[in-house]
């Protein structure tokens, strides 16, 4: 059971990884590969600060910044210099691999005895809920800061997954994805298609850095690899999200995403607990991930008739 | 008043495929006036009006409206004076977006955007009533992704869309040559009529020579990216559709003497 918990917390904390990859994969179309950098910024950044004793929330929001900094560069790489957006990410990885080293110090940074967010979501369970330190569910005992750290969780992500589903459609929000959607169309309404994309690629990797900050501040460290492969489990929860919803609109896209970032996280959860070799879960998630962006094209290429 | 001083344009400059689109071209049009633009394929037409839009960057000219100089503008500033209709039908409106939500998008070209609420619940009567105005059965639909409609509807909201806020001047490259026949003739009546009533100064290309005699009061002809032929008027009134047939054999014939001179020479000197 604590497992079970700890898988949905850890997916529910992903999903933020999952809306970043949206953004940038589905409103875009861009496969935005900075967010192997930005993921692990967000996390040595937040771990960096609350080392220096920073207040958790604030070294937290300070991921994002950090994150949205990450991504506008790669936005401007992008349509400023006219450099494909491929490479683009991969220019801005790279050196957020540098720049992450520089900030955390050394590779690896504990987070075990400070005051991360998590405390605080313990915190705030406690002093609403009481203080009783296992609950009985179903026969299975759980330790009941656990579940307030996945039911504020929880709540951190709806509260900011409804804010996104609102800033997409003001009339900022739909100029971006318009942008995505037919940029001709919407440069002739008078829209800077560059400037969509910049912010755009911004708030994305804004998203992913939050999300590596408050995975670091969970599993209690931070790790300059923290980031290898993200984007391609961002992908895979994008895509179980779309495969669960069937609809394509956009408050339920969103929500699909969140959904298959858990769902994602408890299947590999339970692949691991089946004996899979932990060094093959990035095999497996890639080939997930090719075969799910192969499958509907066979599929419509068998129902399509065929003419003699 | 736009006007057009001396624009000059090279694609694929110091390449082999160097092309010289349009060669120093003076046109200056007034307040009001529809113009119609002809010319064969590769003339320069739609590269004049994707130069007035902005795509296109110019080696050479000016390019002025109302005075103001818009030739060192980029595309999506000079949208703040300039609507346009595209060949393409997909080209002019966001397919996975609503009808609603396209128009909205529209309705806001020329002010800025910012984090009011796109599609206000007190804003879709008037949209209603001016889809209902298209006679297209779409006033009940705007919450219909436009990818679903028909080539000919989604162009006609293009042409809505663009002139929702009035332009300064309105840009209609060939947008009714994808349409089939019937349905080109409801756009193009719906086209006169928007362009009427708002009084909307109008470069429109076309490559129908019973539109361009139907429509507009000044009539250009453009060959190998040059303004050829420029009549407006009683002069353009006078106009039948057999007249620029021949006008466009004269051009061909021009051609074929440039090539066979050509020939000629090279056969002698080379």
């Amino acid at each position: 059971m604590g497992l079970l918990i700890g898988s949905i917390t850890i997916g529910l904390l992903l999903s933020f990884l999952a809306l970043g990859v949206f953004i940038s994969f589905r409103i875009y179309n861009i496969a935005d590969i900075t967010a192997e950098g930005s993921l692990t910024f967000g996390a040595a950044v937040t771990g960096t600060l609350l080392i220096a004793g920073t207040n958790p929330i604030l070294a937290t929001m300070a991921a994002f910044a950090a994150g949205f900094l990450a991504g506008t560069i790669t936005g401007i790489i992008h349509t400023k210099f006219k450099i494909n957006s491929l490479l683009a990410g991969i220019l801005v990885m790279t050196a957020l691999y540098s720049i992450n080293l520089h900030v955390m110090g050394k590779s690896n940074l504990p987070l075990m005895d400070v005051k991360t967010i998590i405390t605080n979501f313990e915190n705030i369970g406690i002093a609403i809920f009481g203080n009783s330190s296992l609950i009985d569910i179903l026969g299975w005992e759980v330790a009941l800061k656990d579940l307030y750290v996945l039911i504020l969780s929880l709540t951190l992500i709806t509260i900011i997954a409804l804010a996104l589903f609102h800033f997409f459609k003001t009339e900022y929000g739909t100029a971006m994805r318009a942008t995505g959607n037919n940029p001709q169309m919407i440069r002739a309404l008078g829209v800077s298609t560059e400037t969509m994309i910049i912010v755009g690629i911004g708030i994305s990797n804004g998203f992913i850095a939050l999300s590596g900050s408050l995975l670091a501040q969970y599993q209690g460290f931070v790790d300059v690899q923290m980031g290898i492969g993200m984007v391609v489990w961002g992908l895979a929860s994008v895509i179980i999200g779309e495969a669960l919803i069937s609809k394509f609109s956009l408050g339920y896209l969103i929500a699909g995403a969140i959904m298959g970032a858990v769902l994602f996280r408890l299947l590999v959860a339970i692949a691991l607990r089946w004996g899979i070799n932990p060094n093959d879960l990035k095999l497996i998630t890639a080939l997930f991930v090719f075969i799910a962006l192969v499958l509907p094209k066979i599929i419509k290429k068998f129902k399509t008739p065929k003419y003699a | 008043m736009l006007k057009l001083k001396n624009i000059n344009l090279t694609f694929n400059r110091g390449t082999i495929n160097e092309f010289h689109a349009l060669q120093d071209i003076n046109l200056t049009i007034e307040e009001g006036s529809f113009v119609v633009i002809l010319g064969t394929n590769g003339s320069g037409k739609s590269t004049l009006l994707n130069t007035i839009a902005g795509t296109h960057n110019i080696d050479k000219g000016t390019i002025e409206l109302d005075k103001i100089n818009i030739t060192k503008l980029p595309e999506h500033k000079r949208a703040t004076y300039i609507g346009r209709v595209f060949q393409n039908p997909f080209s002019g409106t966001a397919p996975d977006m609503s009808i609603a939500e396209n128009i909205a998008m529209a309705a806001k070209r020329g002010f800025s955007r910012g984090l009011a609420k796109a599609l206000r619940t007190s804003a879709i009567n008037q949209y209603q009533q001016k889809v209902a105005n298209l006679n297209m059965n779409l006033e009940d639909r705007l919450d219909t992704a436009i990818g679903k409609l028909s080539g000919g509807q989604r162009q006609a909201l293009t042409l809505l869309m663009a002139t929702w806020n009035k332009p300064k001047i309105l840009l209609l490259d060939e947008h009714t040559a994808a349409l089939d026949p019937k349905t080109a003739n409801i756009v193009i009546k719906l086209t006169e009529k928007i362009i009427r009533e708002n009084q909307i100064t109008t470069l429109m290309v076309t490559h129908s020579m019973q539109q361009a005699v139907n429509l507009g009061n000044r009539i250009i002809m453009m060959d190998h990216g040059k303004i050829v032929f420029d009549k407006s008027g009683e002069e353009k009134k006078q106009l039948k559709v057999n007249d620029l047939l021949n006008l466009f054999d004269e051009l061909r014939r021009k051609e074929q003497i440039d090539q066979s001179v050509s020939e000629l020479l090279q056969k002698q000197y080379i």
